[in-house]
């Protein structure tokens, strides 16, 4: 399968800013077959795309919550169901928001506890390597990426935590550049230095930090690429 | 109850607040804000939502999915599904004659 086999859809709401960026990433750089959905739009054929981005920025200005009232717009019932038949979804940033704020990832988003937009490259360490997301980087690597979030700061109850320790649904955490996940290397107060998450079915990810903003060299890291090779790599093997 | 023309209007009003056990930073930072002025014997500040909404009981019961609803009812799912993020927000509901 040629790249250009690969349907990659990518999300769009009033305020989302980081869908050019997506788009780039998977039509320049990668050579996806990539178009965007529009959020007033259902998805009627579940094989219209490999696999579905929703891309940061602002939806609807952040109002009433991060990602509150996107989570609450007509695409999201085609992404249930896309996602419930096992379509691989990847949300970013607002799209990390979005997906908890829709009950398909588990927790929330509190404002980061420095009270600021935070701005800069973290480091992260990748926790697991068998996933669609993650398939091509190995366990245990250090990733650096930007992030660019006001609200990142993960939560979620005890009970909440205990599952994703029972079953491996943590990712992504935020680390040192020795890939330990110290205090002053979580940017945000995330619990337990929280930067990514992945469902329970494995299809579904989210993540604060920018991999599209760090995917060619130009920009200072190919880190992220990495999730997109990743994915590219899964869908190759299906 | 008061009408505008044939119509009974009602106003529900919701205060969204965050969990005891959620860190409020905003709070945090307006208390240390109060104490660094001199008002020391403030002990703790909690900042939440305050959403006003205005009902017309006519078409109360025409729900989306055709459900029949009370007013209370109503404010009362639209407060837990949308108004407020119940894993780490609580509300509460106050309902007065439109004035």
């Amino acid at each position: 399968m040629n790249n250009n086999r690969i349907k990659a859809g990518i999300t769009v709401f009033p305020g989302s800013n980081c869908d050019f960026d997506v788009y780039y990433v998977l039509n320049d750089i990668f050579g996806l077959n990539t178009s965007y959905i529009w959020h007033k739009d259902k998805i009627n054929d579940m094989r219209s795309y490999d696999f579905i981005v929703i891309p940061g920025g602002f939806s609807y200005g952040d109002y009433l919550r991060s990602g509150a009232l996107a989570a609450r717009g007509l695409i999201m019932e085609s992404l249930k169901d896309y996602a419930a038949n096992g379509g691989i979804i990847l949300g970013i940033c607002n799209g990390f928001q979005i997906l908890l704020e829709a009950g398909l990832l588990a927790g929330a988003m509190l404002t980061n506890n420095s009270l600021r937009f935070e701005c800069k490259d973290v480091y992260l360490n990748v926790l697991k390597d068998d996933t669609p997301f993650t398939c091509d980087i190995k366990k245990g690597s250090i990733l650096r990426m930007p992030i660019a979030h006001h609200d990142g700061n993960y939560f979620a109850a005890h009970d909440i935590i205990q599952d994703f320790n029972k079953n491996d649904n943590i990712i992504f955490k935020y680390c040192d550049s020795a890939g330990e996940p110290t205090e002053d290397s979580n940017p945000n107060g995330s619990l337990l230095n929280i930067a990514g998450i992945i469902g329970e079915n494995f299809n579904i990810m989210g993540l604060m930090p920018h991999p599209e903003r760090s995917s060619e060299k130009l920009m200072g890291s190919e880190d992220g690429g990495y999730i997109f090779k990743s994915i590219i790599k899964y869908i190759k093997g299906k | 109850m008061s009408y505008e023309g044939e119509k009974m209007i009602k106003k529900a009003f919701v205060k969204v607040m965050l969990k005891e056990e959620v860190l409020d930073s905003q709070g945090k930072a307006v208390l240390s804000v109060l104490k660094s002025s001199g008002y020391n014997n403030v002990k703790d500040v909690r900042i939440g939502k305050y959403i006003e909404l205005t009902i017309d009981l006519d078409i109360l019961n025409k729900s989306a999915e055709g459900k029949t609803y009370t007013m209370e009812e109503e404010i009362e799912e639209i407060s837990g599904k949308i108004l407020s993020n119940p894993l780490i927000e609580e509300f509460n509901i106050e309902i007065k004659n439109k004035k």
